[in-house]
């Protein structure tokens, strides 16, 4: 049911860790769904120099948060900003449908890491 | 890399014995066992050999009490629609459990949108429902009682001949979906008095695509499947002429000697069960350790998901299964496991291995050797642990011995 892409980004996931010093850090999901992640991103510039995650859930999950880290990194807020589930999926070759939620996951969880640094960006201004 | 199989409660293995039984009967005994010619007396006597088969191994009194279905989910379905609405009359009310398997559990919640009540009994933490309990559930609106003989999932075997007892005192019909247990426990439909007991070919080394139904000589209940006059009238359609052989052959071997192969595959579960207490901290036993099928284990693994641990197990070789919700399809975790009162995320962390016949000591070891490295790996990269999980010790470690 997973292509070769998932199973290898869930063997050896990328970016798996915490940043002690992250600019943004967002969490989504909860225990109830049974899938939960959390991603911190460090921003120098506006550019994304460092992301890391650490994710409690399947396997499409797991995949999906590596994939997102490595397609985030070195971009700018705003191009990262525009990554949607849809392209995490295709890069991991597609998701079975019942696990495109895990997807979705991953977008949102980008998104609220931003959403985190905005705010403490805003609040220092 | 060998397979190391242990979801033997999903399906099992068509053993070679069986096999070599079978494959005759797609070719040169192929008859139709309604005809009147030799071929076809050929097939209606392998037909009626199968069915003393499975009789002896359930100890019913008559070959004639075994009808033969596609399989468990079809047994259930027919004894539990055919009880309800031959005995419509009588009255509405169907006393089950919440564990059940889903061909029950759907089975009756069908029911209940055709004017049927049905009573799902809550399970203790061990998934244990009570004779009592379902004592107290009858009103004089029951018609049927049904519950499970063993549970798929966590292995709880139910007190199903104290429930017969109940049940043929206050003579209400009791079924029991023993597609599980058949193979694992000794059942006798007499003492336990049993009317109805589901049983499915392939969960003890029978082909897919086969089952029975055992229905005790004087209970009637509607017919499900319309037609000609195969198994009594009972259950159109021609007999799965290879499958049904393949049964009795299967069923005839998994209940030889079942007291001494239940006993060594009890101790290779204890063992398995054991060693991933010691190995791995944070673990929770599903289920019982005391009236138990012999070869389930079922464990939750703190502060990680199920299929997660599935597909790390699977790419060592290692087939297992989980109540995680991931690998079902759905978004909630088991019913069972929440209906043992664990919370969803302790649910979403289960994994189930279940024994064969032919499982091995050193398979078990190889597991033991596995798991706890990728236990740790998951939980390195998971983002619960003890300081952000809301699940408290208490909650977790819920009907377990003290350590």
């Amino acid at each position: 049911m997973y292509s070769d892409k998932v199973i290898d980004h869930f063997s050896n996931p990328r970016n798996v860790g915490e940043i002690a010093d992250a600019s943004g850090s967002g969490t989504v999901g909860n225990p109830k769904c049974g899938d939960i992640m959390k991603m911190d991103i460090k921003v120098e510039d506006g550019i994304i120099t460092d992301v890391k995650f650490k994710t409690f859930g399947c396997g499409a999950a797991i995949a999906t948060s590596s994939m997102a880290t490595e397609m985030v990194k070195g971009k700018s807020i705003d191009e990262a900003l525009a990554l949607t589930n849809q392209a995490v999926a295709e890069a991991l070759d597609g998701l079975p449908p019942v696990k495109m939620h895990c997807s979705m996951l991953a977008e949102q969880a980008i998104h609220a890491a931003i959403e985190d640094y905005q705010k403490k960006q805003a609040a220092q201004a | 890399m060998n397979t190391i199989y242990l979801d033997n409660a999903a399906t099992t293995a068509v053993s070679p014995e069986v096999l070599e039984t079978m494959l005759p009967y797609f070719t040169e005994h192929f008859g139709n066992p309604s005809s009147v010619h030799a071929t076809g007396r050929d097939a209606r006597k392998a037909i009626e050999n199968a069915r003393r088969q499975v009789a002896a191994a359930i100890n019913a009194a008559n070959p004639q009490e075994i009808y033969f279905t596609a399989g468990g989910s079809e047994s259930d379905n027919w004894a539990i629609k055919g009880a309800a609405f031959q005995n419509r009359k009588k009255g509405n009310h169907i006393i089950t459990t919440a564990i059940e398997h889903h061909a029950v559990l759907h089975t009756c919640k069908w029911l209940e949108r055709q004017g049927f009540e049905v009573t799902y009994l809550p399970v203790d933490e061990n998934g244990f429902v009570t004779a009592e309990q379902v004592e107290q559930a009858i009103t004089d609106r029951t018609i049927l009682i049904t519950v499970m003989a063993a549970n798929n999932e966590i292995g709880t075997l139910e007190p199903i001949a104290e429930i017969g007892k109940v049940a043929k005192a206050h003579k209400i019909l009791f079924h029991t979906d023993a597609v599980q247990a058949v193979g694992a426990i000794p059942l006798d439909v007499q003492a336990m008095n049993i009317d109805m007991l589901s049983m499915s070919g392939h969960k003890f080394h029978g082909p897919k695509g086969i089952g029975a139904l055992y229905i005790r000589r004087g209970v009637r209940i509607d017919t499900l499947i319309h037609g000609g006059a195969q198994e009594r009238g009972q259950r159109a359609g021609t007999e799965n002429l290879a499958g049904i052989v393949g049964m009795g052959k299967a069923i005839e071997i998994a209940t030889t000697d079942l007291a001494a192969k239940s006993a060594k595959t009890a101790a290779l579960r204890d063992r398995l069960i054991d060693g991933i207490l010691e190995r791995i901290p944070d673990v929770r036993v599903n289920g019982p350790r005391e009236r138990r099928l012999p070869n389930n284990c079922n464990v939750s693994v703190r502060y990680i998901e199920g299929e997660s641990m599935l597909l790390r197990l699977d790419l060592a070789g290692i087939a297992a299964s989980s109540g995680s919700a991931c690998t079902s399809g759905s978004l909630d975790p088991s019913h069972v496991l929440l209906a043992i009162g664990l919370p969803h995320e302790v649910a979403h962390g289960s994994l189930r291995m279940t024994l064969g016949s032919d499982s091995t000591q050193e398979e078990v070891d190889k597991v033991l050797e596995v798991l706890p490295g990728i236990v740790s790996d998951l939980r390195a990269m998971s983002v619960l642990n003890e300081r952000t999980s809301t699940v408290t010790d208490e909650v977790f470690y819920r009907a377990q011995p003290k350590a």
